[in-house]
């Protein structure tokens, strides 16, 4: 076997890389939930899980195995309220450089010329929830936007009004973002392998802080990857079986 | 109508008038969609649908047969099928009111209901453009809030209460007693309603409260107004325990309800088609 065979033997693809990081982002959670449509974040959270001896905990929405609730819908935004989740993911049609997040259209509310399904619970979750992770796997600056047309959910609130929660770091298919609570605005943490600084500045639509040095995103070590690709994978499996099929190599 | 008149689906579809306000489950709750079948087939009109706290297809389709005044809901999707397309062509041409909201605040305003109180205050929302264009939302202050704390807004929800709540579950008992296991929302919109119709995939013939097992799980029948028995009653969506979704059927959908003659098409099939189970 030759040296490059045996790294792109254990090279991460895409969906697992952004597994990998999202655990990354979980670290010293006591519990994380993860809401409908995520299978990379849940299985972001199981991969954290399995890392954490026993530690976190993890409800799944959607998952008889991986879930604590019993108390329906409601209980997911009353578990939040009580402080009793560290931290959740966020998509968005829009997301800008303030942190504000659109999942209703594009255009003028309410006829708008794009109309996406709803807000679901981020206008509540995003003020809760001490560490929203936002997670777009498009990077573009269709979707990262100077200012979102529709505000669902604000990323910063006046001073006064109760906010235990916020945004903690966008992830994306290019890069790693941490959100400055501060200066209100996102700084470059790292961007993924084969991909470049210029790549991310000509594709993000708002600006943000840009450090002198920054590094390629880290990848799993083999140890992790076998993890993602076995515990992980049948978990997920679970509540997403599709996904299963097409994000992780087969016959690993 | 009473509960001892309603026999059958068109007694179901007969007993929720026009104009009224509707709560239906999610999708992944218990969609009624037979009864939702009988709905349309008895061409419902002026619908104010509340959607607990989200919906898909059960929506969509209502929205298509022009069934719709307003919708009240958090999400219209279709999941992993993509977007709603009917919902979307009726937002874009204005054909129906949107009453945005967040979850949390369908929930907690049906919760206001069963506890009989006129609102129910939420964190969060604060700031978001969704407050904006809910101008029966209020922000009020706490009134607990320390003297030297600069005050403590919230937003105050006035109460949801649903003319009828429907909803598909496996199990009700003849005495009219529902099973609905850990969907504990469904509990909430039959405190909250004043009537609450049910369809099931079975009727049992033991009373469910006389198992304390199921007993926390089950809805008395003192708030339920009407069951009736209807195999595969979320088909083409699926049921909780029992089934999953008719894949073949929700793409065949999507792809077909893009346009106005493609949706008439499909859905004059669906009226047509027996129910049929999806594994």
């Amino acid at each position: 076997m030759n040296a490059t065979l045996f790294s792109e033997a254990v090279a991460p693809t895409r969906q697992e890389l952004l597994i990998f990081t999202i655990a990354g982002l979980l670290s010293d959670c006591r519990h994380v939930a993860v809401g409908a449509a995520s299978p990379i974040p849940g299985a972001g959270a199981l991969l954290e899980r399995a890392r954490s001896n026993g530690r976190l905990r993890v409800t799944v929405l959607g998952s008889t195995r991986n879930n604590f609730f019993t108390n329906g819908g409601v209980e997911l935004f009353d578990c939040a309220a009580q402080g009793r989740i560290d931290a959740f993911f966020l998509g968005g049609g829009q997301i800008d450089g303030s942190g504000n997040v659109n999942l209703v259209g594009t255009g003028s509310y309410p006829s708008t010329e794009v109309r996406w399904p709803g807000s679901f619970g981020s206008a509540y979750l995003y003020f809760l929830v001490p560490r929203v992770i936002l997670f777009r796997e498009e990077h573009t600056r269709r979707v990262l936007v100077e200012r979102v047309d529709f505000i669902s959910a604000p990323g910063t609130s006046e001073k006064g009004i109760y906010r235990p929660g916020g945004p903690h770091a966008l992830l994306t298919n290019l890069a790693l973002f941490d959100y400055d609570k501060e200066r209100q605005r996102f700084r470059l943490r790292s961007v993924h392998p084969g991909h470049g600084i210029e790549e991310v500045l000509d594709n993000t639509g708002f600006a943000f802080d840009l450090p002198d040095t920054v590094p390629q995103t880290s990848l799993p070590d083999r140890e992790t990857l076998a993890l993602i690709r076995g515990r992980v994978r049948d978990e997920i499996g679970e509540v997403y079986p599709r996904f299963v099929e097409t994000a992780f190599p087969s016959g690993v | 109508m009473s509960a001892c008149q309603i026999r059958d689906l068109d007694d179901l579809a007969a007993a929720i008038p026009d104009g009224a306000k509707l709560a239906v489950s999610a999708d992944y709750s218990g969609p009624a969609m037979a009864a939702t079948r009988a709905l349309i087939r008895r061409r419902v009109r002026n619908l104010h649908l509340v959607c607990v706290p989200v919906s898909g297809l059960q929506a969509e389709i209502l929205i298509g047969a022009g069934a719709v005044d307003v919708i009240e809901t958090s999400a219209v999707t279709l999941g992993e099928y993509g977007a709603a397309p009917r919902f979307v062509a009726a937002v874009r041409g204005g054909k129906i009111t949107l009453k945005d909201a967040t979850c949390p605040a369908i929930h907690a305003a049906l919760q206001a209901a069963a506890k009989g109180l006129p609102f129910m205050p939420l964190r969060g929302i604060l700031g978001s453009d969704l407050l904006k264009h809910r101008p029966d939302w209020k922000v009020i202050e706490n009134p607990f809030a320390s003297a030297d704390s600069g005050g403590d807004p919230m937003v105050a929800l006035p109460a949801i209460k649903p003319d009828v709540a429907l909803f598909h579950a496996p199990l009700a008992d003849r005495d009219g007693n529902v099973f609905i296991g850990r969907h504990r929302e469904l509990m909430t919109m039959a405190h909250a309603a004043t009537q609450t119709l049910i369809t099931v995939e079975e009727i049992s013939e033991t009373n469910l409260l006389e198992d304390e097992r199921f007993a926390a799980g089950v809805i008395p029948a003192l708030y339920i107004s009407g069951v009736v028995e209807a195999r595969s009653g979320a088909w083409p969506l699926g049921l909780w325990n029992a089934y999953g979704e008719d894949e073949a059927f929700l793409r065949r959908y999507v792809a077909a309800a893009k346009t106005d003659a493609g949706f008439a098409d499909v859905l004059a099939r669906w009226l047509g088609e027996p129910a049929m189970a999806a594994e």
